[in-house]
């Protein structure tokens, strides 16, 4: 049917930079160039048949593996080589022949399409060499940062070593002050706990006292938006239209169980009101609050992308941007109570420091314990957040627990520390537990470059750092293979 | 696309009353958001009528006749109100009936817009007495008997009673009246409340109510939107089914409950005869249906038989709507095809789509920025699998004010959609019919401004929530709007938008979150009709009005393709619908064929479900199995809800992938064969997705499958649909009939149940012999890189080695093949050992650079020779014969897809 060259003529230069010429059918890599014999019949590279050569490329497909069609679309299953000379060669489907789309950067996939090709090889050659060379380099500078960490790493691991000894040999001491503090503490327990149960006790029947305030406020309230009609009565079928009220919700609410939340009553005024706002309070949904909902109202707030293990709670966070306005605090909120009187706040605070002591020694050894990577090198970054805001969120990154480092589904045997995985987060509404992977790339700063959700919950980082580049390979890279040489 | 669970997802910290609303952790629809009959308060009146009583008498000396139309008057008894009878004989076999008041208050509402052409003709008296008149409906002896007392409307064709009217004496009209002049304040007449929701009805009652009867009739179909059985069931004891578009949340199936959409067409049918009754009325509307031998065993109908006692079988329908005036048409058939002819001759065909649409859709909520959408695409190109389109929902949207882009997330959408139309694919992004109120919205204000805005009963611009918050809806039904509606998709109206930019209508039932039952209050209003008149024409306005801006954006050179949710007697004739939100769930695929071939029974051929159900998350098998089937459904997209995992067809392993890129790549080598068949359907209004008992109505077996179907009349499809399924039991229709399996040719005899045993990766299809199916088995990445590729024709025998099929080509995109003839229409016959092509459009001229590439004749026997002959000319062409499967297959035989020629078989 249609035309074809059989034989495409390529024309590359070897590093040497002398011309050679390499006849081949259409589409066929070198390493097959033997199986296509020109004008000698070809058998399919699985065997199963042997047809006459100028079937080959002749856009009919007749072996089922495609292999006599390496340059045509005929064959369903068919792959075609383009050697993209200044880029790298690939194969492509061969349903990407002449489909009008371009696909090798030599164009010699789009042969017979009318589609526009322009050979973009060299071009793409640079760029990838350009961006391999800027790779280098970020990796060079930054294996250097990273030989520093390494060290920093060390001389900090030793100081810390050092003053855990320390502690244990001044232990004796150490527990001598606490025993002697602890002396102090108990002796001044008694009033503390007196005081301070005084003062929580006074605080508990003043709450009572607004609670009751502000839910009697609530019933007046109530009790208007309820009589529909004004009459000063709420009547059974003004109440009746609060579905929320059902007591055995099946979904409706009949008038017996209204009757019923209305003590048997027709009808009720605003004194006899109290005994059925008793029964109704906990379900009761004011029409006002159905209306205030602004559903595109943003709320401050902050959530938890992930945790390492279950002790830590702040390690990967989101928080909505602090210019977004904070909302009302909702009317169940109690004020915040007084503070302690200063004797009870100074026995409290004394309590706190005689603690401290051993809690910096756990916090050391704790420390320790943590998996750093082989040579320590992201001891740095306890301790430390990192933070990236968008249009929508900051997020914060804060890494490191002893839980471990995760590992990439298809590269099993490279280096497991280049995925963090934090899990057990703020949990989604009717969904799973928020999760974040984070990608750590070789980079000369320690950054959160990227943040996405691509599904519902789990979320990705990517996140640089000098101390996973690797040593640089003392030879340059090459950006393209040498399959062609 | 949602139901609501999502808002409570989106505003996190919203409200108590949605938690509230929708915190039902069970999967279940809240049946007490919905009404049944019995809290519909005109629903429950109609249906306390008991038959026999009828007040109704015609007045037969107030017969008038012209040629087309005949007047009479009816009486009430009861009340002396006058009501008046038209009859009209409509051209091929149909007759209208309606019913009004005579003398109305004010005027009643009558539907626009549905009827394309309502062509009458002549009518004329046999012979009338005191009793009543005989009129003859033209041709076989079909007559309309007028029975004066009580009134019944009978049609006859020879002896036998087709179809009766009010032979039950159900027929009831409420009349308009002044509140003063009511006799008792009954409950529901002049206001109504439900949940918290007052309707207030100014016009008090205005029901309508009518019964027909159908003798001889023991299976009934169509009316959607419901999430049931193919075959309608009898309501006796329980609801009736519902019509009344609303956005149900996680709906349940095998009920009828209303859904998103409402075709009041409902199809009879039997050994002998099909007919239709399309009731023409856009209203909340119910429909009765009961049997006499409903209930009756098999054993036991044969027991009357035997004893001779047996009655006639009789299925009785009712019909009850809210508001409006009884308009009825009814279509004889006789034979299937007849009555989608005649049902398209009303409200058209389904529209042309675009040949892309044809192909895969990759949808979900949402894909999150241009990055996403991006490397969606690149993933179907490393996966090798092809695809058209990829959706975006609510999110793209500036706070979801449609029209607008997300502008960080969807910053540069020119740019994205450049980056689609260089791989020849294609765009849709959602448009809902609510609209934000807000001041900065020039959508909003511009409705505002022209004052287009649906009203409430007081007056003012009647609002409500939805996605984007407090919303306004515009008034679809003025012409004025839909025009201005239209004007907004203009390149340089909708910025950001490109021509591969297409749309999607969700929400048009109208969902308002805070409505009544979910939806708009029925004492809106819209110029000065109630909401209750036209309710369930809303969505159809939707979709008219955007896929007309959509033509009107390429100044009527390109056809539109709109998606929509909610629809209409004649929304067919705009786009695509789908099932609405489902779920995940196993009984979720299988409903999915019911409800497209009801859907297909009505008009609306271009129907899909969601692959991979919509709420929660699929097994891989249930993923792997829904797009099995989906790719043998009209309308195949794949959609996720926000909440569920990402569900791309490589996220499950190499071999589910591949079990995905095979099911994918089947639709699209059978895409030429879908495109001829939607190309038809545009013609003729023959169904693309069919029950088997359309191409084979004497078959009583085929009468209530729907767990298989068939795609034209070519292909019969029996998806798998049960997990862990290790076989399923096909059943093959027509004595003396083949069919071929598609996979391995395999030869079965017509009219046996075969079982087919399955693995994953079986999709049970086979092909009729007596058949010729083109197909384009040169798959590539989306339908339009496979534009020029050549054909292999299918060429399946039947025993008597003969089969037919048809070719369609042309621009794919255009109106071209309409406007200027721009297409090629082929048949192909293969007849006494000669396979031929011929022109069906000799007038029509269009070039293509497609060649027929392979023949493959299934039940064949070897050849000595075979020979093209073309031009005068003659040619051998070379061959291969498979024995054990008796295929023979012609290589390269390399004519045009567009020219003569005949292959000879020596």
């Amino acid at each position: 049917m249609t035309c074809l060259h059989l034989l495409l003529t390529l024309v590359f230069a070897v590093s040497l930079g002398t011309p050679v010429e390499i006849q081949r059918p259409r589409g066929v890599p070198l390493t097959k160039k033997q199986f296509y014999e020109e004008g000698k019949p070809f058998t399919c590279l699985d065997g199963s048949r042997t047809i006459p050569f100028d079937r080959v490329n002749d856009d009919y497909c007749d072996c089922k593996d495609g292999s006599d069609e390496p340059g045509t679309a005929a064959c369903p299953n068919g792959s075609f080589h383009c050697t993209n000379a200044g880029y790298r060669p690939m194969f492509i489907p061969s349903s990407r022949i002449n489909d009008g789309i371009c696909d090798c950067c030599d164009t010699t996939d789009e042969y017979n399409s009318g589609a526009k090709c322009e050979n973009t090889c060299k071009e793409l050659g640079r760029k990838e060499r350009e961006v391999l060379q800027k790779m280098a380099e970020i990796t060079k500078e930054g294996f250097l940062l990273k030989q520093q960490l390494i060290e920093e790493a060390k001389k900090g691991r030793e100081e810390k070593q050092g003053k855990v000894t320390d502690m244990q040999e001044n232990k004796k001491q150490l527990e001598e002050k606490v025993e002697a503090l602890r002396t102090v503490k108990e002796a001044a327990e008694q009033p503390e706990k007196e005081a301070k149960e005084r003062h929580l006790k006074a605080w508990e029947e003043q709450k009572a006292a607004i609670r009751l305030e502000k839910d009697k406020a609530k019933m007046a309230e109530a009790f208007l938006e309820l009589d529909d009609n004004s009459d000063g009565f709420v009547s059974v079928s003004e109440l009746q239209s609060h579905a929320e009220l059902d007591p055995d919700a099946d979904g409706t609410l009949t008038e017996t169980e209204v009757q019923g939340l209305m003590g048997g009553a027709a009808q009720v005024d605003t004194s006899t009101f109290e005994s059925v706002w008793t029964n109704i309070k906990d379900k009761y949904h004011s029409e006002v609050s159905r209306k205030e909902a602004d559903m595109s109202r943003l709320m401050t707030f902050e959530v938890v992308l992930g945790n390492f293990g279950s002790t830590l709670s702040w390690l990967c966070v989101v928080q909505a941007p602090p210019t977004v306005k904070t909302p009302e605090k909702s009317h169940e909120d109690e004020e915040a109570m007084p503070p302690y009187d200063p004797d009870t706040q100074a026995l409290i605070e004394g309590w706190l420091c005689c603690q401290s002591y051993s809690s910096i020694r756990l916090n050391i050894e704790k420390e320790l314990s943590f998996d750093f990577g082989p040579d320590a090198e992201f001891t740095y970054m306890y301790s430390q957040c990192y933070e990236l805001s968008t249009s929508e969120y900051i997020y914060r990154l804060c890494p490191f627990n002893r839980a471990l480092w995760g590992r990439e589904k298809n590269r099993p045997e490279n280096n497991k520390y280049l995925v963090m995985k934090y899990e057990h987060g703020t949990g989604c509404w009717q969904g799973p537990n928020r999760s974040t992977t984070v990608k750590l790339t070789c980079g000369k700063e320690t950054v959160v470059t990227s943040t996405s959700e691509p599904s519902r919950c789990e979320y990705l980082m990517e996140f640089t750092t000098p101390a996973v580049c690797q040593e640089p390979a003392n030879t340059e890279p090459s950006p393209h293979g040498h399959e062609e040489l | 696309s949602f139901g609501l669970w999502g808002i409570t997802l989106l505003m996190g910290l919203l409200s108590v009353f949605f938690v509230c609303l929708f915190f039902s952790s069970a999967f279940a629809v809240d049946r007490g958001n919905f009404k049944t009959c019995d809290q519909s308060a005109f629903c429950k009146r109609q249906r306390a009528f008991k038959p026999g009583q009828s007040p109704y008498r015609a007045l037969l000396e107030t017969l008038e006749l012209s040629d087309s139309r005949l007047t009479l008057q009816l009486i009430n008894d009861n009340n002396k109100v006058h009501l008046l009878l038209e009859l009209y004989r409509l051209q091929g076999n149909m007759t209208r009936v309606k019913i009004n008041e005579l003398k109305p208050l004010k005027p009643r509402f009558e539907v626009p817009d549905v009827l394309i052409a309502e062509p009458p003709t002549d009518l004329s008296v046999l012979s009338k007495d005191d009793n009543g008149v005989v009129l003859s409906l033209g041709a076989e002896s079909q007559r309309l008997i007028v029975s004066a007392r009580p009134f019944r409307l009978d049609i006859m064709e020879g002896p036998e009673v087709l179809l009766s009217l009010n032979s039950r004496g159900l027929l009831a009209f409420e009349h308009l009246r002044l509140r003063k002049d009511t006799n008792k304040e009954e409950d529901g007449l002049w206001e109504e409340t439900f949940k918290s929701h007052t309707d207030t009805k100014p016009n008090g009652p205005t029901s309508i109510s009518l019964d027909f009867s159908l003798p001889g009739v023991e299976h009934v179909y169509g009316i959607p939107e419901h999430a049931d059985d193919l075959k309608l069931k009898t309501t006796d004891g329980g609801d009736p089914y519902r019509l009344y578009n609303l956005d149900v949340f996680q709906y349940e199936l095998y009920n009828p409950m209303a859904l998103y959409g409402s075709i009041p067409l409902m199809l009879a049918h039997n050994t002998q005869r099909t007919m239709g009754i399309f009731w023409l009325n856009a209203a909340e509307t119910w429909v009765d249906i009961s049997s006499n031998t409903a209930g009756k065993t098999v054993f036991g109908k044969m027991l009357d038989f035997v004893q001779g006692s047996s009655e006639k079988p009789q299925t009785d329908v009712r019909w009850i709507s809210e508001s409006g005036i009884i308009d009825v048409f009814i279509m004889l058939g006789p034979k299937p095809s007849d009555v989608f002819s005649q049902y398209a001759s009303l409200t058209g065909t389904q529209s042309f789509p675009p040949l892309a649409s044809l192909g895969y859709h990759q949808c979900r909520w949402n894909y999150n920025d241009q990055e996403d959408v991006k490397s969606v695409d690149q993933g179907f190109d490393q996966h090798d699998i092809p695809y058209d389109f990829i959706w975006l929902d609510i999110e793209h949207a500036d706070g979801k004010r449609y029209f607008t882009w997300d502008p960080h997330k969807f910053s540069q959408p020119k740019e994205m959609l450049q980056g689609l139309m260089d791989k020849k694919r294609k765009m849709v992004a959602i448009v809902d019919p609510h609209i934000k109120v807000d001041s900065g919205y020039k959508i909003h204000n511009e409705i505002t401004s022209k004052d287009f805005y649906v009203k409430n009963k007081d007056g003012g611009n009647y609002e409500g929530w939805c996605w984007p918050g407090n919303s306004g809806y515009p008034d679809f039904t003025n012409p004025e709007m839909r025009a201005w509606w239209a004007s907004m998709f203009a390149y340089d109206q909708y910025e950001g938008s490109m021509e591969n930019l297409f749309t999607w209508n969700d929400m048009n039932e109208p969902s308002v979150f805070n409505g009544p039952e979910v939806t708009m209050h029925k004492d809106a209003l819209h110029g000065k009709w109630e909401h209750r008149d036209i309710h369930n024409m809303y969505g159809l306005y939707v979709q008219m009005a955007t896929a007309e801006g959509q033509i009107q954006r390429s100044g009527g050179a390109e056809r539109p393709f709109v998606l929509t949710r909610a629809f209409f007697a004649g929304s067919q004739r705009f786009g695509a619908v789908w099932t609405g939100d489902n779920a995940a769930e196993w009984d979720h695929l299988k409903i999915s064929i019911p409800m497209c071939l009801s859907l297909g029974l009505v008009g609306v051929s271009f129907c899909g479900a969601d692959v991979g159900g919509f709420f929660k998350n699929p097994s891989t098998e249930l993923l792997v199995r829904w797009y099995q089937t989906g790719a043998y459904q009209p309308f195949f997209r794949a959609h996720a809800h926000l909440d569920t995992t990402r569900r791309e067809p490589w996220l499950f392993g190499p071999e589910n992938t591949a079990l995905i890129r095979e099911a994918v790549r089947q639709r699209y080598a059978l895409l030429p064969y879908w495109y001829q068949l939607f190309f038809q359907a545009y013609r003729t209004g023959m169904p693309v997705m069919r029950p088997l008992w359309v191409d084979y109505p004497k078959d009583t077996a085929t009468f209530t499958i729907d767990d298989e179907f068939l795609i034209g009349s070519d292909l019969l499809v029996h998806p798998v649909t049960e997990e862990g399924s290790r076989g399923v039991t096909a059943y093959l229709p027509g004595a003396g009939e083949v069919w071929y399996d598609v996979h391995t040719f395999q030869k079965h005899n017509g009219a046996q149940n075969l079982y087919i045993p399955v693995t994953l990766s079986s999709i049970p299809v086979f092909q009729r012999g007596g058949s010729i199916i083109p197909r384009k088995d040169r798959v590539r990445r989306s339908s339009a890189c496979m534009e020029n590729d050549p054909y292999t024709l299918y060429v399946a025998l039947s025993p008597k080695k003969f089969a037919e099929g048809k070719l369609y080509i042309d621009d794919g995109h255009s109106f071209n093949y309409d406007t200027k003839k721009e297409f090629i229409h082929r048949s192909l016959t293969f007849a006494n050992n000669a396979l031929t092509s011929s022109n069906l459009c000799p007038d029509c001229n269009f070039l293509t650079s497609s060649w027929i590439e392979k023949v493959l004749i299934l039940g064949a026997s070897k050849p000595s020779k075979v020979v093209l002959k073309m031009n005068g000319k003659e040619t051998p062409v070379d061959f291969e014969f498979d024995s054990s499967m008796s295929v023979l297959t012609l290589r390269k035989p390399g004519m045009n897809a567009g020219d003569d020629w005949t292959l000879l078989l020596q």
